[in-house]
């Protein structure tokens, strides 16, 4: 198992004071597969321990996949404000 | 005109846009470029091949100006297993002289190049502006919201290149809700070599330049592969894996792609490495199954923001679509201002170019290739056949070398029945051969 945390303190970011994504946490009770928890390929989504997911936005880097695997309509999906979030510097 | 009026906004500076504006801005065209990240590039990512011959038509002998890493020459598509590997591994001397085949590039450097260019032409480029709607009159769309004081700004024709997940198409009523089948998710590290050990490791000399492409199993059980580009002196490695088997698999891509770093053909190409960066983005992957409506008055949608990707199992394709797509939005606004008419059916006009070009030709000829690559046995059964195959017809152990045909046979049945082989070798054919 990877520590994804520790590969992703060699990026840059610039973060905005409020989550770009914003998590409707009483939707997250009620999923049963909680696919965020392992497709964020910056583990962004961790688990509670009952059921529910906590979102950091902080390592998020802007792909897309919660979004597009959320079946619960749980998230409301934004980029963040012009010059924030993750700057790449090699990719 | 007032400040906040231009004749083309285009939002999004990665290949698409700027092609876009920069053809525009050639023309004398009052044109803005928006881009929300800090510079153009800096939220970008790929794999590493641009496949330049569309971009030499538009900056002739582009690789002299603009930031390419090497060259490919060489390619490689390996088949991998669980502890073995068989590829197929393609020299062209072709492709190491003008106009070259294709390059690798890091986005980071290359579409913040190609975006000054554009602005050398005339373009504004207007950064760290995110922009989160289209205004509409009737039936016509007459600008976009950006996020920000008097965001507001009006054109005669915006054109989207937003990227993957565009936004703007859905803002305006272009594109249906997505689904996970339609997409990949890629990540990426780069990892800095000791000097001379890429050469050395690759057998390059000068800027030559590899790209390797793994099909397989990906960690435990993603369907998808693994891609690596040799950069000038650095690699860039990756996994690419379909969204939906993020989501039934509950395996994370992060741990695949150590996975893949740590398989016998991979890891001594690695070793000494220092981590650089490490980057993610998803591919729009269902080709013709995922293209919005490409038009409306008044807007065009180009590149990622439509889908035009090219799979084609060997091929996968999209910076040379996007800005293919950028050169055809271009033309088809300085035909409508000939005119004067930026109604629907001028913007029509967009559709009909596209489909004539390689750009959607490609992607509706290799249209079949899209369910072959939704056959599960694509990744969890062919490619450790395909090795054990070899690892016991190679094997010599004093029992003697059965002949090719009765090892199959003897290896079929446990993973797959012939009449299955068969009916995968017909949509196999299908995709790729006829």
């Amino acid at each position: 198992m990877v520590n994804i945390s520790v590969r992703l303190k060699y990026s840059r970011y610039r973060l905005d004071r409020e989550a770009h994504i914003k998590v409707n946490y009483e939707k997250c009770r009620n999923c049963g597969r909680r696919a965020c928890l392992t497709a964020c390929p910056a583990q962004c989504y961790l688990p509670q321990p009952e059921n529910g997911v906590v979102f950091n936005y902080e390592a998020c880097l802007e792909c897309g996949t919660c979004y597009i695997i959320c079946d619960q309509g749980a998230l409301n999906w934004n980029f963040p404000k012009g010059g924030c979030g993750i700057s790449y510097r090699f990719a | 005109m007032s400040s906040n009026t231009f004749d083309v906004i285009i939002v999004g500076a990665g290949p698409a846009g700027t092609t876009a504006a920069l053809i525009l801005a050639r023309k004398g065209l009052k044109v803005i470029l928006i881009e929300r990240g800090e510079f153009p590039g800096a939220k970008n990512m790929f794999g590493g091949a641009l496949f330049g011959r569309v971009l030499d038509e538009i900056i002739p002998e582009y690789w002299a100006k603009a930031p390419v890493e090497r060259f490919i020459n060489r390619k490689i598509i390996t088949l991998l297993a669980e502890d073995s590997a068989v590829s197929l591994d393609f020299n062209s001397a072709a492709f190491k002289q003008a106009p070259y085949n294709g390059f690798v590039v890091m986005r980071t450097r290359f579409d913040r190049w190609y975006a000054v260019e554009a602005v050398k032409a005339g373009a504004v480029l207007l950064t760290q502006t995110t922009v989160d709607d289209v205004i509409r009159e009737g039936n016509q769309v007459v600008g976009v919201v950006a996020r920000r004081a008097q965001g507001e700004l009006r054109a005669k024709v915006v054109i989207a290149a937003d990227g993957a997940l565009s936004f703007l198409a859905q803002k305006a009523g272009l594109r249906k809700d997505f689904t996970p089948e339609q997409f990949s998710l890629g990540v990426k590290e780069v990892i800095q070599l000791p000097p001379g050990a890429l050469e050395e490791r690759f057998g390059l000399t000068g800027d030559e330049g590899l790209s390797n492409e793994y099909l397989g199993r990906m960690g435990d059980g993603l369907h998808g592969g693994a891609f690596l580009y040799t950069n000038k002196d650095s690699l860039s490695i990756g996994v690419v894996a379909q969204a939906h088997s993020l989501k039934e698999k509950q395996v994370t891509i992060y741990d695949a792609l150590e996975k893949f770093k740590r398989h016998p053909a991979v890891a001594p190409l690695l070793e000494g490495g220092r981590f650089l960066e490490y980057s993610a983005h998803l591919i729009p992957e269902a080709g013709a199954n995922m293209i919005p409506r490409l038009y409306t008055g008044g807007m065009l949608v180009t590149g990622n923001a439509a889908g035009l990707v090219l799979v084609g199992g060997v091929f996968l394709e999209g910076v040379n679509c996007a800005i293919a797509s950028g050169r055809i939005a271009a033309e088809t606004v300085l035909q409508a201002f000939e005119k004067g008419i930026f109604d629907k059916r001028a913007m029509a006009e967009y559709e009909a170019r596209l489909k004539a070009s390689f750009v959607l030709r490609d992607i509706n000829r290799y249209k079949s290739a899209i369910p072959l690559l939704m056959n599960k046995r694509l990744y969890e059964v062919y490619p450790s056949f395909a090795c054990r195959t070899l690892e016991n017809w190679f094997t010599v152990d004093g029992t003697g070398h059965p002949k090719l045909a009765g090892m199959v046979k003897g290896l079929l049945g446990e993973d797959v029945g012939l009449w299955q082989l068969a009916g995968d070798g017909y949509q196999m054919g299908r995709a790729l051969l006829w």
